[in-house]
Parts: C-alpha cells; structure tokens; sequence
C-alpha cells in the first residue's frame, strides 16, 4: 500500500448514491460492485448497463506526422482514416507490451488514444520519449476528460435518444458531437462483447452525462455496474486485461494476440525483437480453460495436464453467462490445443476442465 | 422452526439451532450480504467430524472465497445438497432454505459461548 490518497472520478459521489461499493483499483477509488456482480452482468448480457470508466486515459497525438507516429509506437496497422480507431499493443523495444489500446483517428493530424488507467503516465512518458523525431504534439488529457461505457442490446435505444447520430457509428468509429454545451466523443467500442458505447466528455460533461442516462434508462432495462461485472463480462468475451494477462514480460503473440501484430506494414517499435522471438519460439501461450465440474477458479490457480503442472491462470472467475468457472493462463504447449484435457488445482483439488480457443461465449460483437 | 432471532452466532458470522442434541447451521443474513452472491458452496460429508472454530466448508461469490468455522463440534449428519446445486439459496433465504448441515453436537456447552441475536448484531455492525 501507498500513502497517497486514492483518485476519484468525477462521478465519485454519484456513484455513492446509487450504491456503488468501493475499493482500491489502481489507486483509484472505483465501485466493485452496485446490487451485485451476477444482476449487473445479466442486465449487460440482456439489456444494458452503465460503467464509469473515467480512470482510463487519453492522450491526444496531433501534428504532420500524427499517424507516423501513431503506426511507429503500435504494432497493428492503425486506420487514417477519420473516424475510425484501431486496437493494438504498445511495445518496448524488446516486444514486450507496455499496454493495450484503442488509437482513434480524428482527422488527417489528430489521433485519441485511450489508455489503461494504471499505465497512463507511462504510456505518455514512453510516447514523449519515442517522440523526438517525429512532428508531433502529445497531450496528456486524462484529468480533462470522464468516461462512461453503456453496454448491452439495448445501449443503441438508449445512447441513440441523447445521441442520435451515435446510431450512425460503426464497431470502432468514433465522432465529436455536441454534448452539454461543449463537444463529446462518443465510440461505438467496449469491453464487455455486447454492443454499446464510451463516450468521453469533460468532467462536468459527465457528470451530465450520467444523470440523463440515469433519467432515460428505466425503460431500456439500464442498471448502474461496477468492476465485478466488467471483469465477468470481458473474461467471457475474451478480452485481455492488461497487467493481469499481459505485460512487458509478454508478447502479443504470447498474448493469444498475434492478430494485432503487422510486420508487413515497416518498421515500428519492438517489430524486430518480435520477429527474433517468433523464430525461436514460445513456451508459453494465453489460453483459455473451462472447468467441468463445479469450482470457481481464481487467478493463480494451478493447471496440469497427465499430472505435470503446464502453467498457471492469470485470471478466473465464475462466467455468470456459462454457470461455469473460467480463467486464462500462460500454459505450455501441450495445453494449447483446444479441447485439451487439463485440471485446475481449486483449494488442493483438482478440478477437471478443458482448454478453450477463443471467447468463452459467442460475442454479439 | 428457527429464524435468526432464536439462533445463536460465532463472531465469524455462522449460526447454530440446536434441537436436543442436533444443531442446524448456516451463515448469518448480514455475513450472505457481505459475500454478495454466492456461486459455490462446498460442504462437509455427512459422518466427518467438525470443531468449533475449525473451516470445514467454503463459500464462493463471484469475487472471492470465504471459509465457513464450523459454529460447534461434533459429526455432521445431514448435509443440505440443495445450496450444492443453487447456491443462490443461501442469498435468498440464509436463516431458511439456505442452510448448510446439521451437527450431532458433541460438546453442547459450546453453544454458551456463542451469541444470542442481539450481541451479534452489535458487533456484526462494526
């Protein structure tokens, strides 16, 4: 633990008054929970939810050379094309990941990056750095900005009435509409495999924010949800959590993640360690498991396979969606195969449960 | 039948309502609050033995584990298998149909040293 006392969003007090349960995520005070993790995830899975996600980051990236430098610090091929973001890792020089991010393009000169919360300092650091040679101006504008996530089938309905041409937005688009007196980004994006939006606005825009949704969700089903639900929902759906599945003792192809890795596009940071140890090979890979008998798995669970320990799990919990215990873990290559056999060690027991490739459950995204 | 206001309390939030020398048990409706939806329960074959104070069952909510101390000791000789395959019981119903198993008490004094419902809630309130 650290002395310095924890962030809060602007919403903090909001969030108190519908309920919300707190605690230390990163250094910032964020609600676990509201009426509870499984009514929050079904609520998302089936109508839709409402998640503060004001401690991630943005930095903005503008200049001559924005999408030079946009493509030179990420490792996928990263969309110039106003409108549009694109997911990819951030990585040292050694292939590593320094984080996971979506990098919007604005227009011909200006990007939004959105950055994990825990790495944002970092991200921006490694980017001031990584930017001496490049025409470009970097603003770090995680403090000017909140950030909500409506999640669900039934977010469009709901986002649509305050945002009408939020409908118009592709998966990964993004556009600058007026909000509150001021303008707002809203993305058609998400961490949850529904479909739904984030929208970024100052604090004040928020906060507005919150309260409309607040006002106009009761009839498309709308429930306030915390953390738990969020990390329920993106297990399930398959997505990484940086810091707990991946960090810069990783690789995106360790990661499960070699989709986001263009070597064909030229030269970007990390591209020729990645090639060096693509070649030599991994020993370890992200793989899914799912248990078959009952058990609620939890990070730092054993697997074995024929009785020899091939890894461990990075995160787990209990999929509400499956009524099953699920997790991810670096496994060795006798596990990778999906279908696999394996068994997860539970309180000294062994569990019985089989690897999985990809999302646990069909994403409607 | 038991309601939480003839039960008597461990200060780890379980629960004991002894019938001759046969004790029901379970967790408290505060301790069910708490853990927040529980999704697995383990429990104690009927015919082991359990001791005051001693884990002899595991709660699982979606964030995290917890321990059930078996409130007092002697041999479980019925296990409620219904929480097995709906944890959710024990949410809905703590002090009803969410109870856990029933012990043949072999020490009945140490109901004595647990709490009647109006010293638990002063404490379970801090």
């Amino acid at each position: 633990m650290n002395d310095s006392p924890l962030k809060r969003t602007p919403l903090f007090d909001a969030l108190l008054q519908a309920g919300g349960r707190m605690v230390d995520f990163h250094g910032w005070e964020m609600p676990v929970q509201f009426a509870g993790i499984l009514a929050e995830h079904q609520a998302v899975r089936a109508a839709c939810g409402v998640f503060d996600v004001s401690h991630m980051g943005q930095v903005f990236i503008s200049g001559q050379e924005a999408h030079r430098f946009v493509e030179h610090v990420n490792c996928n091929r990263m969309s110039s094309d106003p409108g549009k973001g694109t997911y990819a890792h951030i990585l040292a020089e050694d292939g590593g990941i320094l984080d996971d991010a979506i990098t919007f393009c604005l227009g011909p000169e200006r990007f939004l990056a959105i950055v994990n919360a825990a790495t944002a300092d970092r991200d921006f650091a490694w980017f001031r750095k990584q930017a001496a040679d490049f025409a470009v101006e970097l603003d770090h504008a995680s403090d000017r900005y909140g950030m909500l996530a409506v999640q669900g089938p039934a977010a469009p309905a709901l986002v649509g009435e305050l945002f009408p041409a939020a409908l118009a937005l592709p998966r990964f688009g993004i556009a600058e509409l007026p909000w509150a007196g001021e303008m707002a980004f809203v993305m058609r994006t998400g961490y949850t495999g529904e479909d739904g939006f984030e929208v970024a606005a100052s604090p004040a825009g928020t906060l507005a924010f919150w309260e409309a949704l607040r006002a106009k969700g009761g009839p498309h089903g709308l429930v306030p949800c915390g953390l738990g639900s969020r990390d329920t929902l993106r297990l399930e759906a398959g997505y990484l959590l940086y810091g707990a599945d991946a960090d810069e003792t990783r690789t995106p192809y360790e990661a499960n993640c070699g989709w986001v890795v263009k070597l064909q596009k030229g030269d970007f940071i990390g591209r020729e360690a990645l090639i060096r140890r693509k070649e030599a090979g991994f020993k370890e890979k992200l793989t899914g498991v799912r248990l078959l008998a009952r058990g609620v798995p939890r990070h730092g669970c054993a697997v074995f396979r024929d009785g020899r320990k091939v890894g461990e799990l990075c995160s787990a919990t209990f999929a509400p969606s499956l009524d099953a215990g699920i997790g991810v873990g670096y496994l060795a290559p006798e596990a990778w195969e999906a279908g696999t056999r394996v068994e997860v060690e539970i309180h000294g027991k062994k569990i019985a449960a089989e690897t999985v490739r990809g999302p646990f459950r069909k994403n409607s995204v | 039948m038991y309601d939480e206001k003839n039960c008597r309390f461990a200060k780890s939030h379980e629960w004991a309502f002894a019938e001759g020398d046969v004790a029901t048990v379970g967790i408290s409706d505060y301790a069910q609050k708490e853990i927040s939806d529980i999704v697995f329960v383990e429990l104690p074959k009927a015919g082991a033995q359990v001791e005051q104070g001693k884990p002899c069952a595991v709660i699982e909510s979606v964030k995290a584990a917890a321990d059930f101390f078996a409130p007092v000791s002697g041999e479980v000789v019925a296990v409620n298998d219904a929480i097995v395959d709906n944890p959710a019981l024990v949410n809905q119903s703590a002090h009803g149909e969410g109870w856990f198993f029933k012990i043949k008490m072999s020490k009945p004094a140490e109901l004595e040293a647990l709490m009647d419902f109006a010293a638990y809630q002063s404490t379970a309130a801090h």
